[in-house]
């Protein structure tokens, strides 16, 4: 007779409604004692039918619909979809456009990202940082408030161009929150990034390897922690971003193996830094010019179909549209950066304690609503 | 050896940094706005609630196609013609009644995407935030004024969209 | 007491009372002083833990409730948990279920009275005053392991012995750091403690001694894991995956466990005041000026500084995992301690 010595395993449920998970996900954690041996996320608590839904709107009807899938970044997911139809139709928006739409998808990269590090403080245990990331991340609100009126929902990328003109004045104020910010965040590191206790709980954790990342498709600064040198900004440019000079973010290792916790981290306040370079350019390159005269008056693109990838913050996306040359999308594909990294989540977890499970999550900086649409 | 002496300093370095740091924030001013003491003036394109002037619209249905969620529904019937006529503020001519003009706050997505379209600019969100209901239905806003014709003139006039 | 004892003789027919009653009154009627204060400490306490972290936090914290700053909002929320319904969940050990608060709330109370406020302001003195602070402050373990058992919850179980074995193992660098203190004073008795201390600031044994002003951060550090605050918080951190101790308790019955957490903090910070930095006696020395504010207020704004150093320890601070936090105390704490011991009693002998 066969005994197995192996040890119990034990099913803990680490369910949809948890302080931590950044969303409802539901992981089963297979633990043998303290560590654990299989973690298996299972999703799909949020879905909403994105893709099925958008084939009974009208394309300009759909951007509301893509700013609700990550909501953190709304401006983004926007971005790429609006840039994928213009590219079936064959629309060269003006520099006025262009310009404002970077300083936009970059203001709300720093606004993701803030929220990535004041979430993943809260769940290390320091719950300062979060307090002050969202208030840092008021002033970013505010400008797209009186640009467009909403703060967090936009609608505001159209395709053809944007729903309103940025207000005068607003350059100014776009300059006066970098300056003010960019100081801010060497607060941040001394409270949270630079902090012992905080190196010493991510730093050896969650290690992924540029070879396991690749395999899985992970983009965005979940790779780039790993040391791999890839943005789509910089490998296949759109908005003309091979106008303006930045830098691209990796992580280092320099606290522990190459593709911890802390270095996915860490790339985020980087690219933060590096936002605010981009903000700056955007605004000196911008020109006056009016912003909806690329607008179509009916949006009615040419059979054919499309594929367009965008560096949003949390990594690589991409949308498939397949037009039949009527009013509404036939089918609409989203390709979700954090749907593939909470593909690699599985083998990432295995063998780490349960305390390191929430850490490792939080790197991963994932949002639900993008995985489930 | 040594790593542990580097450790412990590090530790106690970094821990002090982030007291300093905390011990600052002490003293600069709080952010907080005392609602409902206090409110916000909200920006003038701010979109909440919407509004529908009645006496501008001229019934053209514009804002229930586009509205991504169907939360616009327009009811018209062609004003008779021994009717006087009526102007919305702009001058345009109201060739139509709108019988129904409901808009369902419950599935409004406020894109704006309404407001466009808009011939006489009658649709527009308007800044207001505070208008909870104890009953759902109370957020079905009913905008229409004018009445159906009678029954038997009402068949061959009633346009319904959306 | 001797005060209290002296108070009570003026009720008339006093001394017609029998005996053992004379000797237990000036007992009882203290220590129920000592707790009323001590329970008006913790409720303020509890605000300013809220007005403290909203600052930090660059907002207001409590404003509206009864008026300047909210200064009522711990009453209302005493109140609000008296008036919850006592939800007992059905397959719990119902003795053990509900005796766990007291214990750890009598754990926390208990020890303040040989705690010496002035002079002539404490309940006893006790001639092995410290020794008794240290038991009875480590019966708060039996509550909190009786609380994880009780709850027939195999998460509440896993968290209680984790809580356990961390109070557990921070006793030992606290109680040595305790030890460098009672090696110049040699007596164990609080009183002397303080005595020993009179005359200004430099005869603090704070600045008296290298060594022991390094025991003075040991013993900070190990109270902190004492009372579970952060960054020692495991056992009550709601966000990590084990769900602690209290979970399964709601209403008067958690209050008990949050009230006991606050006293233990103005237990160890009393503990620290008395050992270092002088309980009651003032900084300026007395040759300079005598005594003029009183010596209960002194230690109480002594002990406050102390406490809004844990606050603010406790909002700047991740949390560690719970090896990390075995590894700081058997592996950092307790050999620097023991060191410590050593070069305090050499510095004894020979100076």
């Amino acid at each position: 007779m066969e005994v197995d010595y192996s040890g119990d395993v034990m099913t803990l449920n680490m369910g949809p409604q948890h302080p931590s998970t950044h969303g409802v996900l539901r992981l089963e954690l297979k633990t043998d004692g303290e560590i654990v041996a299989d973690a298996i996320p299972h999703i799909g608590y949020l879905h909403r039918c994105f893709e099925k839904h958008v084939e009974n709107v009208d394309y300009a009807g759909v951007v509301p619909y893509t700013d609700r899938m990550d909501y953190c970044a709304a401006m983004n997911m926007e971005l790429g979809y609006v840039l994928a139809v213009e590219k079936l139709l064959g629309i060269q928006v003006n520099n006025r456009v262009r310009c404002i739409r970077i300083i936009m998808a970059e203001l709300d990269r720093i606004a993701s990202h803030l929220i990535a590090a004041g979430t993943y403080g809260n769940d290390i245990g320091s719950f300062t940082p979060f307090l002050w990331c969202f208030r840092d991340r008021e002033t970013i609100l505010d400008l797209f408030e009186e640009t467009c009126g909403a703060r967090l929902l936009y609608n505001y990328n159209w395709i053809g161009g944007l729903m309103f003109d940025v207000k005068p004045g607003f350059e100014k104020k776009v300059i006066e929150f970098v300056d003010y910010f960019e100081p801010q965040v060497e607060n941040l590191n001394t409270i949270l990034s630079d902090n012992y206790i905080f190196i010493k709980r991510t730093a050896s954790v969650g290690i992924l390897s540029p070879e396991v990342a690749i395999s899985y498709g992970v983009t965005g600064p979940n790779l780039r922690g790993s040391g791999v040198k890839f943005d789509v900004r910089k490998d296949e440019p759109y908005l003309g971003y091979q106008d303006i000079d930045f830098e691209i973010a990796v992580g280092t290792g320099e606290h522990g193996p190459l593709g911890s916790c802390w270095d996915r981290y860490m790339v985020r306040i980087r690219e933060v830094k590096e936002s605010c370079k981009i903000i700056r350019q955007a605004v000196a390159q911008m020109t006056p010019g009016d912003v909806r005269e690329s607008v179509p008056k009916r949006i009615k693109p040419p059979a054919g179909e499309v594929y367009m990838r965008t560096e949003c913050p949390r990594g690589e996306l991409g949308y498939y549209i397949v037009s039949d040359g009527g009013p509404k999308p036939y089918r609409l594909k989203v390709k979700s950066p954090c749907f593939t990294v909470m593909s690699a989540f599985r083998e990432v977890s295995r063998g780490s304690m349960i305390a390191d499970i929430v850490a490792i999550l939080g790197s991963f900086d994932i949002v639900l609503g993008e995985i489930d649409r | 050896m040594l790593t542990y002496f580097r450790n412990l300093g590090l530790g106690l370095i970094t821990v002090l940094n982030s007291m300093g740091v905390a011990w600052r924030h002490l003293f600069t001013p709080s952010v907080t706005l005392q609602y409902p003491t206090m409110k916000w003036t909200m920006p003038e394109r701010s979109r909440s609630r919407l509004f529908n002037k009645i006496e501008d619209c001229i019934g053209c249905g514009q804002c229930a196609r586009v509205c991504p969620t169907n939360c616009i529904t327009v009811q018209t019937e062609k004003r008779a013609k021994d009717e006087p006529e009526v102007f919305a503020a702009d001058g345009t001519v109201k060739k139509l009644r709108t019988i129904v003009f409901d808009i369902d706050m419950t599935l409004c997505c406020y894109c704006a995407l309404c407001t466009f379209p808009c011939p006489t600019h009658c649709l527009g969100m308007t800044g207001e935030y505070e208008y909870s209901v104890y009953d759902k239905n109370d957020h079905l806003y009913h905008f229409a004024k004018d009445k159906p014709m009678a029954a038997n003139a009402r068949e061959e006039h009633v346009t319904e969209k959306a | 007491m001797e005060s209290i004892a002296r108070l009570l003789q003026l009720i008339p027919k006093y001394n017609a009372l029998p005996g053992i009653v004379r000797a237990l009154l000036p007992m009882l009627v203290s220590c129920i002083l000592v707790f009323a204060l001590l329970a008006l400490a913790v409720l303020f306490l509890v605000w300013m833990e809220r007005k403290v972290s909203a600052h930090i936090q660059d907002r207001l914290g409590p404003m509206y409730v009864g008026g300047w700053h909210g200064w009522a909002q711990t009453l209302a929320d005493a109140l609000k948990l008296l008036l919850k319904e006592d939800i007992v969940p059905e397959s719990i050990d119902t003795l053990l279920y509900k005796m766990a608060p007291f214990i750890v709330f009598l754990g926390a109370f208990a020890a303040f009275v040989v705690v010496p406020f002035g002079a002539a302001s404490f309940v006893t003195d006790l001639n092995i005053g410290i020794l008794y602070i240290v038991a009875v402050g480590s019966l708060s373990v039996i509550g909190i392991i009786m609380a994880g058992w009780a709850s027939n919850n195999k998460y509440s179980l896993y968290g209680g012995m984790r809580a356990a074995a961390q109070i557990i193992s921070y006793e030992i660098p606290s109680a040595i750091a305790i030890m460098t203190v009672i090696i110049p004073v040699g007596s164990l008795s609080m009183v002397d403690i303080v005595n020993a201390q009179k005359g200004g600031i430099q005869h603090w044994f704070l600045f008296r001694n290298p060594f022991i002003f390094l025991a003075f951060v040991i013993y900070f550090i190990a109270s902190l894991a004492e009372v579970n605050r952060t960054p020692f918080d495991i056992p009550e951190a709601e966000s990590e995956l084990v769900a602690g101790y209290h979970t399964e308790y709601s209403g008067m019955r958690f209050a008990f466990f949050f009230l006991a957490e606050y006293a233990n903090m103005l237990l160890v910070a009393s503990v620290a005041t008395t050992l270092f930095l002088g309980g009651w006696t003032q900084a300026i020395p007395a040759s300079i000026a005598p005594q003029l504010i009183p010596g209960p207020i002194l230690f109480f704004l002594k002990v406050l500084v102390l406490v809004f150093i844990q606050m603010w320890l406790r909002w700047s601070l991740p949390r560690l995992r719970v090896d990390q936090l075995m590894y700081l105390s058997w592996k950092v704490l307790l050999p620097i301690s023991l060191v410590l011991v050593l070069g305090v009693g050499w510095l004894t002998v020979y100076w």
